[in-house]
C-alpha cells in the first residue's frame, strides 16, 4: 500500500484531549440487531420542516416507502424502515432532552422485510433540482449528528463547483466509534458515494480526514480510495477535541475558517460526514431511501458494540443486546461532551442518533458542587471558537442576553471544551444554551407581537377609514337627496309621464340578467352520476320520473302560478 | 455684589437659550417613551387594561395616567420590565384587572359555528377569517389570544386551549444547582 | 490556589531567614483572621462554609498582606488590613469572582494611607532577631524599635528627597550591602515560586512578562538620562514588592483582565503606575495603588481587547508545520 503524502495541516485554537474509552466498542464488528416487532418513526427527524404523513393508520406499506412528504425545501422525508402495517399517527415521546412527544408514524413489522422497487437514480441526466428533490425525497440528511438536510449542501456548488469536499471522518467525541466501524468496514461503498457527490458538486479536490487515533479506518479507507483509481487524499488529522466539528475540520484542512452564519461553501468548501457519504451513495447507487444507520452502544454496558439500527427501533431494545450494568442511572443520546440526556430508553432510535451511551455514577460521577468563576481564563484557552466562554457566562447568567450576543454567543458550538477544563465546575455550555434559547424564544415572541400590533394598526386604520367612507357616503345621499328635491321641486311643474329615473331602469336590467344568466347556468349543470347507468336503472328513473309527474299534477292547483 | 448676580444672570440667559435651541434642533418626532412602553406590552389588544389596546395603554402610562400592573397577558415580567424602563416601583398585578393565565388561543367549534361574524368584528388582530353563512375559523399563528371573540358568540362555539410546549418552543432550562447546606467535615 | 501558596513558600522562606521570624507570626495572625472573617461573610451570606473556606482564596489574601507588611509591625496591622480585604474588599462586593479590587491591595492601601509610619517599620536585615523578640515587637510595645528600619526604597526616597541629595543608588546600595542581598534573595525566592507557576500553567506569561518588562525599560531609561534621580534596573526589581506582585499580585485573574492583549495591558499599566508613584508620588512604594487603578480599568480593557472569534481573524491561513 501506497502512504500518500501528508499534506501541510492547519491548527484551531483550543480544544481538549479527553480520554476517549473508544477501543471499548470496536472490538467486534458492526451488528444486526433482531428485526424490531413495532418501529416509532418520528416525522421530525431533521433541520427544517416537520414531514407530513402521507400513510394513513391500517395501510400496509414497504420498506423503503415513504411515510412523511418533506415540508418545503428545508426539509427531509422520512420512510418506513421495514414492511408492516401502520398502526397508529399519534404522538410518542421523542429522543430529545425535553422529554416532550412529537408526531411519530408506529409501524408493526410483518417479518417480511419486503422492499419497495429500488433503481439507481441517473443523477448525470438530471437538473440539480431534480437532484435536490430526489434526496430530499430519500430522506438523506447529515448522519453526524446535525442532521441538516444534505440535499441542500450537495445543490449548493452544483453549478459553479467548489474547490474542496471534505469527508468527515474524525469522529472526535469520546465513545462514539459509529464512524470508525463504518470506514473499517464498508470503506468501498463510502468511496463510491464520495465520488457521486464530488461530480455532483464539481469538486476540484476531495479530502478525507481522520483523527489518527484510527488507524484502522485510515487503512481501510485509504485501501478504497486506491482501489477505486479516484485521487481522494486520505488526510490523517492530530486527535484533539473538536476536530471533527465541522468548521474545525475545514479549518485544518484547508486553513479555512468559516465564520458564524456564513456557509462553507461561500469559501470553495463544503464537508459531510462519512455515513452521509454512504447513505447518498445507498439514495442515488441503489435508490434506497435512508431506513438505517451505525448506531455505538457504549459507556456502562458489559458488551459495547456498533450496530445497524433501523431507524425507529427503540432503544432499550438495542441497549438490552449489548448487557447493560445494573447500576446504569442515565442515557444520553451523543456523547459524554455534546451529548443530551434523555429521560428515557423508551424512544426511538432517529437519524440523528450516533450513540447511546449509559451512565453510572461511577464512570460519570456526579460533578463537584459549582464554584463561582474567578475569570482564571482556562475557558478561552480551550474554546474552538475563539470566544471568551468565561463573560459569556456571566452575560448568561444575568440573563444580559443583548450583552451575550454582542460577545458573539451565536458562534458557540457547543462543544462543551469550556465545561471541560473549568476549574470550578460550572456547567458552562448548560448556561449558554439556555441563554440561546430564551434568545430565540424572545425573538420569536417579538416577531408576534410585532405582527399583532401591525395587524390591529391596521384594522385601526381599515375601521377608521370605513368610518370616514361611511360619513362621506351619508353625505353625499344626504347632498343627493337634498339635491333631488331641489330638482324634483323644480321638475315638478315640467313633471312627465315618464316616470323612474333612467338608474333605475340600468338596475332592473341588471338583475334581470343576473337572474338569466343563473337560469341558463342551471340548465347546464347536469347531475354528475348520472353518466353509466344500466336499463333496469334507466327504467327504475323514468318510474321514479312518471310518479313524481302525478304528484307535480296534483299539487299544481295548489302551487302559486309563478313556481 | 453686582458683579456676581450679572455674571449669574448671564450664565443663566446662555444656558437656557443653548437648551432652548436644543430642544428645538434636536427635538424628536412622536413620543419615545410610548414607543418603548409599547415595545415591552404583549400585543395581546385585549383590553383587560380597560384601554382599547396596548398602544393606548401605553400612551396612558406614559401620561402617568395609569399604572403598570394593569396588563395581565404582559404578567409579572412585563411589570418588572415596565418598573424597570419608567423607575417605577414594582407591584404585583392588580386584581381587577385580571389574573395572569398560560398562553392560549381561541378555537372555533367548526360544527356548532352559525356562521354569524360576530367574532370577526370584535378580533383586534383580524385573526379570524370566515363571512356571512360560512363557517368561520381562527388562524393560530395569528390570534393573541385576547378573548375577545368569546363574548359576542351567540352559540359558545369559542374556546381558549392553551398552548402546551412542544418540540419547537421547548427551551434549555436556566441552570440550577441545588446548594448544599454546610456539612460539618469531620 | 493551594498550589499558590506553595510558590510563595521559597520567597517566605528567605525573607525569614533574613529578617527573622516576624514574618511567621504575621502569616499566621492574617491566616487566622482570613479564615475567621471568611467562614463569619459565608455564614451571615448563607452560603457553603467549608467548601469555600477549603479553596485557600482568603488565604492567599492572607499571605500576600503579610508579606506586604513589615514583618515586625505591630500585630493590628495586620489584622485590620486582612479583615478589610476579607469583609469589604471581597465580601462586600459578592464574594469569590465578584470582587472588582484585588482584596490584598485594597487592605494594603488602607494601612499605607491610614498609618503611613507604622507601615514604614522594617526590621534592619541581619539583626538576628529570635521569635522572642518578633513577638515582642509586634504584640508588646514599640520600645526596641532601634533595631527596626525603612526599607531601601524609604531610605533612599528619603535621602534624595532630603539633604544629601546627592546621594547616589551605588552609595547607597554600598553603604547597605547586607540589606541588598536580602532582598535580592526574597525577590529570587518569589522569582522561583512564580516560574513554577508559570510551568503549572496556574498563571500565564503575559501578566509577569508584561510587569517586569516595562519595569526594567523604565527604570533603564531614567537611570541612563539620570543616575542620581532614578534606580537602576536591578534596583527597582528586588525592591519593594515588585517581584511578589509580578507573579502574585498583578496576575490575580478576578479583578484583573481576562483576554490576553488586556493582560499585557493591565501589568504594564500596573509597572507604569507603579513606576511614577515611586519617583513622583508621595508613598514609596506604589504597587497597591497602581493595582487598584488598574482594575478600575480592567472591565474596559477587556471589552476593547476581545480576541477575534473563530472566522473572523485577519490572519486566516497562517500555515503551521
Amino acid at each position: 500500500m501506497i502512504r500518500q503524502p501528508q499534506q501541510q495541516l492547519f491548527r484551531f485554537n483550543g480544544g481538549v484531549t479527553p480520554e476517549y474509552h473508544k477501543d471499548q466498542s470496536t472490538r467486534v464488528p458492526i451488528g444486526v440487531p433482531p428485526a424490531p416487532t413495532e418501529l416509532v418513526i418520528p416525522l421530525h427527524q431533521s433541520i427544517g420542516g416537520t414531514p407530513r404523513p402521507i400513510v394513513s393508520v391500517g395501510e400496509r406499506v414497504l420498506c423503503g416507502q415513504r411515510i412523511g412528504e418533506a415540508d418545503g425545501d428545508v426539509s427531509a422525508a422520512v420512510h418506513a424502515s421495514t414492511s408492516g402495517t401502520v398502526v397508529a399517527i399519534e404522538m410518542r415521546q421523542l429522543p430529545h432532552p425535553s422529554g416532550l412527544s412529537s408526531l411519530c408514524v408506529v409501524l408493526q413489522a410483518d417479518g417480511h422485510n419486503d422492499w419497495i422497487a429500488c433503481s439507481a437514480f441517473d443523477y448525470e441526466q438530471a437538473t440539480a433540482q431534480e437532484i435536490r428533490d430526489y434526496l430530499r425525497d430519500s430522506g438523506v440528511v447529515g448522519l453526524g449528528g446535525a442532521v441538516f438536510p444534505s440535499h441542500l449542501k450537495l445543490n449548493a456548488g452544483h453549478q459553479i463547483g467548489i474547490d474542496t469536499l471534505i469527508i468527515n471522518g474524525a469522529e472526535c467525541e469520546p465513545y462514539i466509534t459509529c464512524d470508525d466501524m463504518l470506514m473499517r468496514e464498508r470503506a468501498t461503498e463510502i468511496v463510491r458515494g464520495v465520488a457521486l457527490m464530488r461530480r455532483v458538486l464539481n469538486a476540484k479536490a476531495v479530502c478525507i480526514g481522520i483523527e489518527d487515533n484510527k488507524p484502522q479506518a485510515i487503512a481501510a479507507m485509504q485501501t478504497a480510495v486506491s482501489e477505486s483509481k479516484e485521487d481522494f487524499a486520505v488526510t490523517t488529522v492530530p486527535t484533539r477535541y473538536p476536530a471533527g466539528g465541522a468548521k474545525q475540520l475545514i479549518r485544518v484542512i484547508t486553513g479555512i475558517e468559516v465564520p458564524h452564519g456564513r456557509r462553507s461553501v461561500e469559501y470553495g468548501v463544503q464537508c459531510f460526514n462519512v455515513a452521509t457519504a454512504l447513505a447518498i451513495y445507498q439514495a442515488i447507487a441503489l435508490g434506497r431511501p435512508l431506513i438505517s444507520r451505525i448506531v455505538t452502544v457504549a459507556g456502562n454496558v458489559s458488551n459495547a458494540r456498533n450496530f445497524e439500527v433501523l431507524i425507529g427501533t427503540l432503544m432499550k431494545d438495542i441497549v438490552a443486546l449489548c448487557d447493560p450494568l445494573a447500576d446504569t442511572d442515565r442515557v444520553i443520546m451523543g456523547g459524554p461532551m455534546m451529548g443530551v440526556e434523555l429521560a428515557s430508553q423508551d424512544v426511538p432510535v432517529v437519524k440523528a442518533t450516533n450513540c447511546i451511551l449509559l451512565g453510572s455514577q461511577k464512570i460519570f460521577p456526579p460533578a463537584p458542587p459549582e464554584m463561582p468563576c474567578i475569570r482564571c481564563g482556562e475557558c478561552a484557552i480551550a474554546c474552538p471558537a475563539d470566544l471568551q466562554p468565561l463573560e459569556l457566562y456571566w452575560f448568561a447568567r444575568a440573563k444580559l442576553f443583548g450583552k451575550a450576543q454582542e460577545y458573539h454567543l451565536f458562534d458557540c458550538i457547543e462543544c462543551g471544551c469550556c465545561s471541560y477544563v473549568c476549574p470550578s465546575n460550572i456547567p458552562l455550555v448548560d448556561y449558554y444554551r439556555f441563554a440561546k434559547s430564551e434568545i430565540w424564544a424572545r425573538e420569536k415572541e417579538k416577531a408576534l407581537a410585532d405582527e399583532a400590533r401591525e395587524r390591529f394598526e391596521f384594522r385601526q386604520f381599515r375601521d377608521e377609514r370605513e368610518e370616514h367612507e361611511k360619513v362621506a357616503r351619508l353625505a353625499a345621499r344626504a347632498a343627493a337627496a337634498a339635491e333631488a328635491k331641489a330638482q324634483s321641486a323644480a321638475d315638478l311643474a315640467a313633471a312627465s309621464a315618464g316616470g323612474d329615473s333612467g338608474g333605475d331602469d340600468a338596475t332592473k336590467a341588471l338583475i334581470a340578467a343576473a337572474l338569466e344568466r343563473a337560469r341558463q347556468q342551471g340548465g347546464e349543470i347536469a347531475p354528475k352520476n348520472t353518466g353509466h347507468v344500466s336499463a333496469e336503472q334507466l327504467a327504475e328513473i323514468a318510474q321514479i320520473e312518471s310518479r313524481r309527474a302525478e304528484i307535480r299534477e296534483q299539487a299544481k292547483p295548489q302551487l302559486p302560478p309563478d313556481s | 455684589m453686582l458683579e456676581a448676580i450679572l455674571v449669574m444672570s448671564l450664565g443663566a440667559v446662555v444656558l437656557g437659550a443653548a437648551l432652548g435651541y436644543a430642544a428645538v434642533k434636536f427635538r424628536v418626532e412622536g413620543d419615545p417613551l410610548v414607543e418603548k412602553i409599547d415595545a415591552i406590552l404583549p400585543q395581546t389588544q385585549c383590553g383587560q387594561c380597560s384601554y382599547p389596546g396596548c398602544k393606548p395603554y401605553a400612551t396612558a402610562i406614559a401620561r402617568g395616567e395609569a399604572e403598570i400592573n394593569q396588563c395581565p397577558p404582559g404578567g409579572e415580567e412585563g411589570i418588572r420590565k415596565l418598573a424597570d424602563l419608567l423607575g417605577r416601583e414594582f407591584k404585583p398585578l392588580s386584581a381587577e384587572h385580571g389574573v395572569e393565565k398560560p398562553k392560549a388561543v381561541a378555537v372555533i367549534d367548526e360544527q356548532t359555528c352559525i356562521g354569524c361574524t360576530l367574532c370577526i368584528q370584535a378580533c383586534p388582530v383580524d385573526a379570524i377569517v370566515g363571512a356571512a353563512k360560512q363557517m368561520h375559523t381562527i388562524i393560530a399563528d395569528q390570534c393573541t389570544g385576547c378573548e375577545l371573540c368569546l363574548p359576542p358568540c351567540p352559540v359558545d362555539c369559542i374556546t381558549m386551549e392553551v398552548l402546551h410546549e412542544t418540540v419547537d418552543t421547548w427551551k434549555w432550562k436556566y441552570p440550577v444547582f441545588p446548594l448544599h447546606p454546610a456539612q460539618v467535615q469531620s | 490556589m493551594l498550589r499558590v501558596l506553595a510558590a510563595l513558600t521559597p520567597g517566605i522562606a528567605a525573607y525569614a531567614w533574613f529578617f527573622g521570624p516576624g514574618v511567621l507570626i504575621q502569616l499566621g495572625l492574617a491566616s487566622l483572621t482570613a479564615l475567621l472573617a471568611e467562614a463569619l461573610m459565608l455564614k451571615l451570606r448563607d452560603r457553603p462554609i467549608w467548601r469555600s473556606v477549603g479553596d485557600g482564596s482568603a488565604l492567599v489574601t492572607a499571605w500576600l498582606i503579610a508579606l506586604s507588611f513589615p514583618s515586625t509591625g505591630p500585630w493590628w496591622l495586620v489584622v485590620v488590613a486582612t479583615l478589610a480585604a476579607i469583609l469589604v474588599a471581597k465580601h462586600l462586593y459578592g464574594g469569590l469572582g465578584q470582587n472588582p479590587f484585588n482584596p490584598a491591595m485594597v487592605g494594603f492601601a488602607l494601612m499605607i494611607v491610614a498609618y503611613p509610619l507604622m507601615m514604614s517599620r522594617w526590621p534592619g536585615a541581619g539583626a538576628a532577631m529570635d521569635i522572642g523578640q518578633a513577638g515582642a515587637l509586634i504584640f508588646g510595645s514599640h520600645s526596641v524599635d532601634t533595631v527596626t528600619m525603612a526599607t531601601p526604597l524609604d531610605t533612599l526616597r528619603t535621602a534624595m528627597h532630603g539633604v544629601e541629595t546627592k546621594l547616589s543608588v551605588e552609595t547607597f546600595l554600598q553603604s547597605r550591602p547586607d540589606l541588598h542581598a536580602a532582598w535580592k534573595w526574597i525577590a529570587a525566592g518569589y522569582l522561583a515560586g512564580g516560574l513554577w507557576l508559570l510551568q503549572q500553567r496556574i498563571i500565564s506569561w503575559h501578566m509577569p512578562t508584561a510587569f517586569l518588562v516595562t519595569l526594567i525599560a523604565l527604570a533603564g531609561v531614567s537611570s541612563a538620562i539620570d543616575p542620581s534621580a532614578f534606580n537602576g534596573p536591578l534596583f527597582e526589581l528586588i525592591s519593594g514588592g515588585a517581584m511578589l506582585a509580578a507573579f502574585f499580585i498583578v496576575t490575580d485573574p478576578v479583578s484583573g483582565c481576562t483576554t490576553p492583549r488586556g493582560k499585557l495591558i493591565f501589568a504594564t499599566g500596573v509597572a507604569l503606575i507603579t513606576w511614577i508613584i515611586r519617583h513622583f508620588g508621595g508613598y514609596p512604594d506604589g504597587i497597591a495603588f497602581a493595582v487598584l487603578l488598574m482594575n478600575v480599568a480592567a472591565p474596559l480593557i477587556d471589552m476593547y481587547t476581545q480576541p477575534k472569534v473563530f472566522g473572523l481573524k485577519d490572519d486566516q491561513g497562517s500555515r503551521h508545520d
